[in-house]
């Protein structure tokens, strides 16, 4: 890692960790007895291992010029692995908060492991942890390989991977610790937020400096969505997360906005965070990964170009319906409602573009677990996304909010979709940046494929029928013209499919298990002539990379 | 820029573009996205139209159909209501003895009074009402503070040792911790306890121990207790002489209150269950009594 980074940027490396562990010991001291403070260590102690890090290979020989001839894949192989380590951990918390539904007692008694503070464990190490960081390895991969230019220097990407690991691991201690701005998929407080915004911006400008030096002179459909998820979760985080700290040497903060304002500010970040992060980064994805893997060219160019505004433009709007029937005014109910139908059409117009694209390769998805994976991803997009534009309606909101289709709906988008073209393009891409002719084991990826398809499903049905019990339950009403049921009577009935659903995450996890290993086994049981033997095409010369690239 | 190509399987010409392999089909989009691109903005148009939707400068576009979600809400509520009224009314002013011996409102009784005391009692007292370890039995025990139903209206009103100013208090005393009595009077006064609610001594010497509590019961415990141990109504004290517990039964659990004291918290309910749901609780707890009877 440090033997690829010119002497120069040794020197920014050195200067950098520098500042974050004067940074991180100054939180320590001026946080003392606040979970403030203990970050402050944890900046600290992660910037000092680093320092140790880079003065192991200070002096090693600089990376001759010939390295430019090359792309720099180390960024995507870490974020990689460190991606799956994220999915180890998100699953798991998971299946136990899953677990905790059905048995309350499984906190152990221990404040850090109640619902409120490992449900955003889960949420943030999946999201942020297994996605963001596959979003970054690929996005790296596929920028290179679609400008044939080098990605600008070798330290700013692992700035942004490590930096972005920071904010992660801030995020999740702080939970665990009662740390939260209470806002859902925002709540790390404001000193992480800061650090993030520093980590974003580099990465934006990677992104730009990289397409300023493209040797294509057209930019692939894949890079728009990356950038679009980049500059718009920029521009989310930054906007939501405007807040006051009650001082700076302490974690708490409080809002800019309250009321309403802070409800629909909150929504609306929500709603994009699943546009943006959830949906446009990974359609780059599978944008790139999908035709790469089946051998086809993309079904219609000019159907991506309108998906792909449509995306953009309709999704800033669709917020409010997160917020239907509540103190929020009815018109901005209105238009959310009427956005997201609309927005069905370019959703479901980049499914079917992905689905299409498959035409000429069926043979390949009945034979290619992993080209499988991608195409059941496309399917649960179309499928939450029908899903979706359909609960914004606000007479079928008034049955599903609050309800555990809610639930259902999320994990269809998020297992079926996001996780699935995660692996599905981690598959893929594996054995083309560690160089092997294909992953350790194909029958590892076949039975990952099945538990991850059977655990979506049980998951989604369990939580379509516990969502739609429950929300008839609740409004049902018996000839006094009282409430029939109680809460507690919804919540026995609920039991059997909570208990269904952890076990479909069991299995989901399982697979996920199963896929780490065979991951971890192709990167080690390398052929050492493979390595080598590196085909890698000359960036700089302007030939093509390796066809089966 | 490479000219495009025919793809072979659909013969349709590819664009011209190719990134690393990748190239994109010159295909035309559709038409039946632009059929449902039209057919939802078609539908979105008509909404806009009939419902509240458009911000202009500090209003809004009202919307042919005049919807008001906030109107529309207090109009289902007051329906809502008016259609409870016919009951609700007669439960509000008729006397307990009327309502309990009319068997259509007790039906009403029945099902309003579940969801009611489900939401806001089972957490503590049991879905049942049977209570649990801290809790006391509502459908079977001797009441603590009275059987008659405004005594029971009123413990449900003010509380128990809530923090209402017209909350019920009691308290049993920690006799051992606070040091009041000293250890073997303790267990001489647990051991008359067992006694109380028909335990037999086992032997000898738990029977001299009993025999000595029954005095110290009598200085110390009876004033609130009762001379017989049934428990003091204006004390909100226990009756010892059941099968009935609130800390849990046995040796220990007495011991452990003699020492420790107890003091549970019920809360009030003025002025979150209206006056009409007291009531309701109020009877639906005598009529699980008497269906228990
Ligand atoms: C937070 C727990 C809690 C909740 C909720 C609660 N109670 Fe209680 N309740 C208690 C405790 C504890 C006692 C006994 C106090 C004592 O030990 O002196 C009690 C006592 C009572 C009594 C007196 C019993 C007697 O023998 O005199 C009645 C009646 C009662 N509760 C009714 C209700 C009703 C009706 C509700 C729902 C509206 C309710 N409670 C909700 C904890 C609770
Ligand atoms: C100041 C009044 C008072 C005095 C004096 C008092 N008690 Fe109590 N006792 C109570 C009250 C009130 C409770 C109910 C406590 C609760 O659960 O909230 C109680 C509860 C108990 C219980 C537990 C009953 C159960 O259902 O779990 C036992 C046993 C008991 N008392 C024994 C004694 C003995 C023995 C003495 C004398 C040494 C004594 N008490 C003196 C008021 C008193
Ligand atoms: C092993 C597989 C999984 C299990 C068992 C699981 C379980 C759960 C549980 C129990 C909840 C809380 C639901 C509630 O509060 O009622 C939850 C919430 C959530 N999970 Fe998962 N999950 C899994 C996979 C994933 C994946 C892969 C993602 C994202 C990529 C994800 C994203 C989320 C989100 C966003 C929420 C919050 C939903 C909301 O607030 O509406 N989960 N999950
Ligand atoms: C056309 C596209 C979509 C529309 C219109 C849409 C609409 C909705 C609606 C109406 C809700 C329920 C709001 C509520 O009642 O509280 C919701 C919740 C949610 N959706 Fe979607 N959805 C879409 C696609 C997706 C996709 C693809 C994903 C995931 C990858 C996703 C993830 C979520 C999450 C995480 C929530 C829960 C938010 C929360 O309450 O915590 N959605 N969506």
């Amino acid at each position: 890692m440090v033997s690829q980074l010119t002497m120069n940027e040794r020197r920014w490396a050195m200067g950098i960790l520098i500042a974050l562990s004067l940074i991180g010991l100054t939180m320590l001291g001026a946080g003392r007895g606040d979970a403030f403070g203990v970050h402050g260590a944890i900046v600290a102690a992660a910037a000092i291992a680093m320092i140790f890090v880079v003065i192991s290979g200070y002096f090693a020989p600089e990376p001759g010029e010939e390295r430019l001839t090359r792309y720099y894949d180390d960024p995507s192989k870490a974020g990689i692995v460190i991606s799956m380590v994220w999915a180890m951990l998100g699953l798991f918390v998971g299946d136990w908060v899953a677990w905790l539904l059905a048995y309350p007692n499984l906190t152990f008694d221990a404040p850090w492991s109640s619902l409120g503070r490992i449900r955003p464990v889960h949420t943030t190490s999946i999201i942020f942890g297994f996605g963001g960081n596959a979003l970054i390895a690929t996005s790296f991969h596929v920028l290179q390989r679609t400008t044939r230019a080098r990605l600008p220097d070798q330290l700013s990407p692992w700035f942004v991977l490590l930096g972005y690991n920071l904010f992660c691991v801030i995020a999740v201690t702080g939970y665990l610790m009662g740390v939260t701005q209470s806002k859902e998929y925002a709540e790390a407080e404001w000193y992480a937020d800061i650090w993030l915004v520093v980590v974003w911006v580099t990465y934006f400008a990677i992104y730009l400096r990289t397409l300023a030096r493209r040797k294509e002179p057209h930019i692939y459909v894949a890079n728009w969505y990356y950038m679009a998820f980049i500059l718009a979760v920029a521009m989310l985080h930054i906007v939501n997360n405007l807040a006051v700290p009650i001082s700076l040497g302490h974690a708490k903060s409080y809002s800019l906005f309250s009321g309403v304002q802070d409800a629909m500010t909150q929504w609306w970040y929500g709603h994009n965070a699943v546009a943006f992060f959830l949906t446009a980064g990974f359609l780059g994805m599978l944008y790139y990964y999908l035709p790469k893997r089946a051998g086809r060219p993309i079904f219609s160019y000019r159907l991506s170009i309108i998906s792909f505004w449509g995306i953009t433009f309709i999704y800033m709007w669709a917020g409010s319906h997160h917020l239907h029937y509540t103190a929020l005014p009815q018109w901005v109910q209105t238009l959310g409602m009427t956005f997201s139908v609309m927005l069905l059409v370019p959703s479901w117009a980049s499914a079917g573009n992905a689905l299409m694209t498959l035409n000429g390769a069926w043979h390949k998805v009945r034979d290619d677990a992993t080209l499988r994976f991608m195409m059941v991803a496309a399917i649960f997009y179309g499928l939450s996304t029908f899903e979706g534009s359909f609960m914004a309606i606000r007479p079928v909101n008034a049955l599903s909010h609050y309800t555990d289709w809610t639930i259902g709906h999320v994990h269809a988008g998020a297992m079926g979709w996001v996780a699935l073209i995660t692996f599905g393009s981690i598959y893929a891409v594996v054995p083309w940046l560690w160089k092997r002719e294909a992953m350790y084991s194909a029958r590892l990826i076949e039975l990952h494929f099945w538990l991850a398809l059977s655990g979506t499903l049980i998951y989604v049905f369990a939580m379509w029928n516990s969502g739609i019990t429950q929300g008839l339950m609740w409004r049902t009403y018996n000839e006094s013209g009282t409430l029939a049921y109680s809460f507690v009577d919804s919540l026995v009935a609920m039991y059997p499919y909570y208990i269904a659903r952890a076990i479909g995450g069991l299995l989901f996890f399982l697979g996920a298990i199963v896929g780490f290993y065979n991951i971890w086994m192709t990167i080690r049981t390398a052929p050492a002539e493979a390595r080598a033997s590196e085909p890698d095409a000359p960036a700089l010369s302007g030939a093509r990379v390796q066809p089966g690239e | 820029m490479a000219i495009g190509q025919r793809d072979p399987h659909t013969g349709h010409m590819t664009t011209g573009h190719e990134w690393n392999g990748i190239t994109e089909l010159n295909s035309p989009v559709p038409r039946v996205i632009f059929f449902f691109l039209g057919a939802a903005f078609l539908y979105s148009l008509v909404y806009w139209v009939l419902m509240p939707a458009w911000p202009i400068g500090v209003t809004y576009t009202k919307g042919l159909l005049g919807a008001n979600q906030n109107l529309a809400l207090a109009k289902s509520m007051k329906e809502a209501a008016a259609a409870r009224e016919t009951w609700a009314r007669h439960i509000e002013t008729a006397s307990y003895d009327e309502i309990l011996a009319d068997n259509s409102a007790m039906q009403t009784v029945r099902q309003t009074g579940r969801a009611l005391f489900g939401d806001n009692c089972a957490a503590c007292h049991g879905q049942d009402a049977k209570g649990g370890k801290g809790y006391p039995n509502l459908a079977q025990a001797p009441w603590l503070w009275g059987g008659t139903p405004d005594e029971i209206a009123r413990t449900i009103q003010f509380g128990i040792n809530a923090d209402h100013p017209d909350t019920r208090v009691s308290q049993m005393p920690a006799f051992g911790r606070d040091q009041m009595l000293s250890r073997p009077d303790i267990l001489d006064a647990a051991a008359y306890v067992e006694t109380l609610s028909g335990t037999a001594p086992a032997g000898e010497a738990e029977r001299a121990r009993a025999a000595k509590g029954k005095e110290i019961f009598a200085a110390n415990c009876a004033a609130c207790h009762g001379e017989d141990g049934k428990g003091k109504h204006d004390m909100g004290a226990p009756d010892l002489t059941d099968r009935f517990w609130i800390n849990g039964g046995g040796p220990q659990a007495i011991l452990d209150t003699l020492n420790n004291g107890h003091q549970g918290h019920m809360p009030a309910w003025d002025g979150r269950l209206t006056p009409l749901d007291r009531k309701i609780l109020t009877l639906y707890i005598l009529d699980l009594r008497a269906e228990r009877k």
